[in-house]
């Protein structure tokens, strides 16, 4: 039996190992500071071009924006189930439908805000901000989760010290228990990015596709790096049929596959980061 | 567990003497709580709110949104939309998507669970403790990958390379409807599908079933031991029937990943809509999700409201795994996909 269970966890190692080789060997050739650098605006049939500024800007503005709803939406929740609620008839439902929330398909996500903004905006809306809002959905409840989990760490004793000294609850919690908290606070917010990050299709409901740079997540589509990965992946090989002209048959799947291992590489950063950040700043409360 | 400023500061003067003296530990209670303190009570409390709003604005606004579509009927429909023709009615459309999301999500579900339990047995139980750690990790790597890289090996490295084996399965086990030859060429078939999905879950339900099968008492577990039991039997006496409804619940965790999962879905799949069970032949199966999104750039008002629809239905249909798994969990522990 021994054997056996050694055999699964063997198992389970050949996609991973074997994902990362593909990606690793077909995107590296790519991946270069011009790739990095320029858009896709102008960029035609088997061009020997084209990169993902625009969808790195895109990437950065949807997951910024999706980090600013969620992050004080999740830390205060969270604060409310451990500070406030104490196992009240709202705090459990609040982890209830939190637990719960983890399990909302993506793409459901997508269709909410959508649905949201086209109440505001009409149908059809297509901007940056409508993709924030997708992602938050996915990201409070990981956010709660994590933060709810670090607060319970904290000793009560600090807590109970605080109000010894006379510190009012409001900034007992601000100023003892989140401090305290805050490494692993940090590490749960940043696996919560590295989960969005990579999400593809909310963003390709709400944020739509372009070519070119766009700066302003308030107005006009925006390219982001999943939805980029997608589009070369369903654009597809391309008939060179021209010998005077370069031409790359497979130019489309080679975008994909450096955007695919740049997505890698942005996500993989993410986790090492918060992995190191908890390990780093974690307080020495061991109990 | 926290007890509140105003008890720790309210020394409570004596609440006894006659009925007009009780007011005053009141008042403090709630002197205490006023200012800056029940302003950021109130400002925690809308937050925990907020998120059950939310929850309940995402089902109401597909709801809203879908309505056009729910009420009329299904010719209506058929006229207007261009990917709902020949269809009879909004049942006819739903059926064989919710059939293929369930078929995909429960294979890969089959394939990901005894590999998941395995996997966590050899975490907690053979690993040596310093490696346990280590492995664990490198399980969730297989979750940080996104869905959109997966969706890329799964069609251009993974179908193609898996073909041949396909093509042998249907040779061999033809007779069975499941695996009914020949396998389509390029692989873009459901089983492909399935097993990319099955790769995707493994980390939740092995996250989930480690945390049970490290919670087995070491009472029980050294009991077994000293009847003489091997380390396999070990297991099978004392760790998984304490395990089993935290396995059945990270089963579930998974089944609802699965169903929900968009883009090797799209990616991989060929998709058509029939009640088939071939896994092995293309253009028989879709999914709600995959649906949605091929579906949705040519979609007109009436057909995002069918879309709508759709998501729906399997915005219902996760939500009912998910509590279901949730409360076979929650009678045991606090865990969460999340953490």
């Amino acid at each position: 039996m021994t054997v056996l269970v050694s055999t699964a966890f063997g198992i389970a190692l050949v996609p991973l190992v074997w994902l990362l080789w593909t990606v690793v060997g077909r995107g590296i050739g790519r991946l270069d500071p011009y790739f990095l650098l320029h858009s896709m605006r102008g960029v035609f049939g088997g061009m020997d071009a084209g990169g993902i500024y625009h969808a790195i800007i895109g990437t950065v503005w949807v997951t910024v924006g999706a980090a600013v709803i969620s992050v004080p939406v999740g830390i205060l929740a969270a604060i409310y189930l451990v500070e406030y609620g104490a196992g009240g008839r709202l705090a459990r439902a609040v982890t209830f439908f939190v637990d719960v929330m983890t399990g909302i398909p993506s793409i459901v996500a997508g269709l909410f805000a959508y649905a949201l903004f086209s109440l505001f905006l009409g149908p059809g809306a297509h901007f940056g901000a409508i993709g924030a809002v997708a992602l938050s959905v996915l990201m409070i409840p990981v956010v709660v989760r994590s933060t709810e989990e670090m607060l319970k760490l904290v000793p009560n004793e600090l807590r109970e010290a605080a109000y010894a000294l006379g510190v009012p609850k409001w900034l007992t919690v601000i100023k003892v228990v989140l401090r305290t908290a805050i490494a692993g606070i940090t590490t749960g917010v940043m696996l919560a990015v590295s989960r969005v990050v990579g999400e593809t299709a909310p963003l390709l409901l709400t944020v739509g596709v372009i070519d070119s740079i766009n700066f302003n997540p308030f107005e006009g589509r925006m390219m982001t790096l999943p939805v980029y990965v997608y589009r070369q992946f369903t654009a597809g090989l391309v008939p060179c049929n021209n010998p005077n002209v370069t031409c790359i048959p497979t130019i489309n799947y080679d975008r994909a596959w450096a955007a695919a291992l740049t997505l890698i590489l942005i996500v993989m950063i993410l986790n090492l980061v918060a992995r190191l950040v908890s390990r780093l700043f974690a307080p020495k409360i061991r109990s | 567990m926290t007890t509140t400023a105003a008890d720790t500061r309210a020394p409570s003067p004596a609440p006894s003497n006659g009925p007009d003296r009780p007011r005053p530990p009141r008042r403090r209670t709630r002197a205490a709580d006023r200012g800056f303190n029940r302003a950021f009570r109130y400002l925690a409390t809308s937050a925990g709110t907020l998120i059950l709003i939310a929850l309940a604005a995402v089902a109401g606004f597909l709801l809203w949104q879908s309505w056009p579509a729910l009420t009329s009927s299904g010719s209506e429909i058929a006229s207007k939309v261009s990917f709902f023709q020949g269809q009879s009615s909004l049942a006819s459309y739903l059926g064989p998507l919710i059939f293929g999301t369930l078929l995909a999500a429960a294979v890969a579900l089959a394939v990901a669970t005894p590999l998941a339990i395995g996997i966590a047995l050899f975490t907690s139980h053979y690993a040596p403790r310093r490696l346990a750690s280590l492995l664990g990790w490198v399980i969730d790597l297989l979750a940080a990958i996104p869905s959109v890289v997966y969706g890329l090996w799964g069609a251009l490295v993974l179908a193609p390379t898996i073909q041949p084996v396909w093509q042998w399965v249907s040779n061999v086990l033809g007779w069975i409807p499941l695996f009914k030859g020949p396998a389509a060429d390029p692989a873009r078939v459901l089983l492909t599908v399935s097993l990319v999905l099955a790769v995707m879950i493994l980390p939740i339900i092995t996250a989930v079933s480690r945390e049970v099968f490290l919670q087995t008492p070491k009472l029980h577990e050294e009991a077994a031991l000293a009847l003489g039991a091997t380390r396999w039997e070990m297991i099978r006496t004392a760790v998984l029937p304490f395990g089993r409804s935290g396995v059945v619940s990270a089963a579930m965790l998974g089944l609802g990943r699965a169903l929900g999962e968009t883009m090797a879905v799209v990616m991989i799949l060929s998709p058509g809509l029939t009640y088939s069970f071939a896994l092995l032949l293309a253009g028989k199966q879709q999914t709600i999700a995959a649906n949605i999104a091929l579906k949705y750039p040519e979609a007109n008002s009436l057909g995002m409201s069918t879309l709508m629809a759709t998501g729906l239905a399997l915005f219902v249909i996760t939500m009912v795994v998910n509590m279901a798994s949730r409360w076979v969990v929650g009678r045991r522990k606090e865990f969460s996909g999340a953490n």
